[in-house]
């Protein structure tokens, strides 16, 4: 067995099989996921059990929307907005149309934002959860109207934001609509903000263009998953731009906790329990300390 | 005119750019103000004090450059993160002394570098959206030459919205959205119409108020409507309540 098996303890009838996919084209290849990174192979269960955490180099796979929002919030506290809202066509721009209709089949969500409210660990809040399987977390009209809609409920009820972002940025098939969500959702999270209410935002990868250049970065506390790649620019335009090789690590996530740009790099195990302390010491109602085993 | 001739006249170098408008319209009341407080001065934002019919208005512009050395001290107008942040530093002096703030765009876009990432240019135009939102001094944009995605919006988050005939506006170069989109860079001409980017595509959009026509004396006659447009405009937008100021202005961008 080669040394990258070897941290697998195959749980099920995969035992008494062997476990090598080549050997065993009976055994779905779904089964086995191959870490970008480490190149490390393991059993998708037991990625998922470690929260899709490469247990050998602690790469952070890319999660759906529906599994981070699972993930953050408590079990049947989650009540989704806006769920139906998605994207037309609006300046008549070539094959949008055919772009939306693939990536509603391939993610099985409307739009690249998920939002709702839900509690994390007993605390109410909004939440908004990027997805990169549609379009790349791309920020259409729906995308920016569903984030703006989801402060503006959250001024209005007195409550937190947390954001999860990852996004390539702009969406280039609704041309300068596309950029004018980056004016609106700012001035959603302005009004939240002068109205005394905490916004969290957790980037993720990758963080690019113009999410990055809007919400994004707008949070009271700026949060991120390990090594996720941040930037206002992706690094292969920079590249272009200055004709150099950028240096390694350059605007992961510990790059820019090292340049001041956000508070801190939390590993994806303990986020809920961070987001929750986090909410806490900013509510302003005395609640009694619970008991919660969440905490 | 097609939308790529719009987008060559846009980016032409005979084109006036900001020091243009500003030593024409504002004459020698203009004083330049230098630097973010933070950081450095960048070249390729321009910003002062200047009196439009003897009133004081803050000034504030994206900068190309006029020849080839202006145009490499001013990094052909791309602004870095200090750039932005000393717009919104004379912009919220400006709301501290109540008067307006114009602003003049015209770059390709925010920079693209090492420095600039470093610094945080994501965080630095957020900055300027959320703060230009609130801001409670009318601000007028008027956009010149290229309006080049956030780096172009980071100055027009503002009351009105005007462009020049042949500026363009747009989330993206199209010869980026070509090389996307056809996976050739070429097609830039095909790219500039489905973008919507000329002004007469905005203003059907909503995205602009006015649209300042470009007479083929330029230079002779544009600046004085302009300056007589945007001293009237002033006045109007200065007789409004701050409140209901910020109130329109959220609608304005809360409507797309
Ligand atoms: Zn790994």
């Amino acid at each position: 067995m080669p040394e990258f098996f070897n941290f697998l303890k195959p749980k099920n009838e995969l035992e008494n099989q062997g476990g090598f996919p080549e050997n065993h084209p009976y055994i779905p290849e779904e089964l086995w996921i191959k870490c970008p990174v480490c190149k490390g192979v393991m059993l998708s269960s037991d990625l998922m059990d470690n929260h899709k955490v490469c247990p050998k180099c602690d790469y952070h796979f890319r999660i759906a929307a529906r599994q981070r929002v699972d993930m953050t919030i408590d079990e049947d506290t989650f009540h989704e907005m806006d769920a139906d809202m998605s994207s037309t066509n609006k300046i008549d721009f070539p094959d949008y149309e055919k772009k939306l209709k693939s990536a509603k089949l391939s993610s099985g969500e409307n739009e690249s934002v998920i939002t709702g409210t839900g509690e994390i660990c007993g605390e109410k809040t909004v939440i908004a959860v990027m997805n990169s399987q549609f379009m790349m977390g791309s920020m259409g009209t729906v995308t920016g109207e569903k984030i703006t809609r989801a402060f503006e409920y959250a001024t209005l009820h007195r409550l937190p934001v947390i954001i999860f972002t990852v996004s390539g940025g702009a969406r280039m098939q609704e041309g300068i609509l596309s950029l004018m969500q980056m004016a609106k959702t700012s001035g959603a999270v302005k009004l939240h903000s002068d109205a005394g209410l905490l916004y969290i935002t957790v980037l993720t990868d990758p963080t690019t263009g113009g999410v990055t250049a809007s919400f994004a970065m707008e949070g009271d506390i700026i949060l991120s998953e390990p090594r996720a790649l941040i930037g206002f620019a992706g690094p292969r335009v920079i590249e272009q731009t200055i004709r150099q090789k950028l240096p390694k690590d350059f605007q992961s996530a510990e790059f820019l906790l090292e340049k001041g740009f956000i508070d801190a790099v939390v590993q994806r195990k303990d986020m809920k329990t961070t987001l929750a302390r986090l909410i806490r010491l900013h509510s302003s109602n005395d609640k009694e300390v619970s008991s919660d085993e969440c905490l | 005119m097609s939308a790529y001739d719009h987008v060559t006249a846009a980016r032409a170098n005979d084109r006036p750019t900001s020091v243009d408008y500003i030593s024409r319209i504002f004459g020698d009341t203009f004083f330049e103000l230098h630097g973010d407080r933070r950081f450095a001065d960048d070249k390729a934002v321009i910003g002062g004090i200047a009196e439009i019919n003897g009133k004081p208005v803050t000034v504030i512009g994206l900068e190309k450059g006029r020849n080839l050395k202006e145009r490499m001290d001013r990094n052909f107008g791309s602004a870095h993160p200090e750039g932005y942040r000393k717009a919104l530093r004379l912009m919220k002096q400006a709301e501290k002394f109540h008067r307006p703030v114009i602003c003049f765009v015209d770059t390709s876009g925010a920079y693209c570098g090492i420095g600039a990432e470093e610094r945080g240019q994501g965080q630095a135009i957020a900055e300027n959206l959320m703060e230009m939102m609130t801001l409670r001094t009318p601000v007028l944009s008027i956009f010149i030459g290229e309006g080049g995605s956030g780096g172009a919006l980071a100055l027009a988050v503002a009351d009105e919205v005007w462009m020049l005939e042949n500026a363009i506006y747009s989330v993206i170069s199209p010869e980026g959205c070509a090389s996307i989109l056809w996976k050739d860079p070429s097609k830039t001409a095909e790219a500039s119409e489905c973008l919507k980017l000329t002004a007469q595509d905005l203003f059907k959009l909503g995205v602009i108020e006015r649209i300042i026509r470009e007479p083929r004396d330029v230079e002779s006659r544009i600046f004085d409507s302009l300056k007589n447009l945007i001293a009237e405009t002033f006045e109007k937008k200065q007789a409004i309540p701050p409140e209901r100021l910020i109130e329109l202005r959220y609608n304005r961008f809360r409507k797309f």
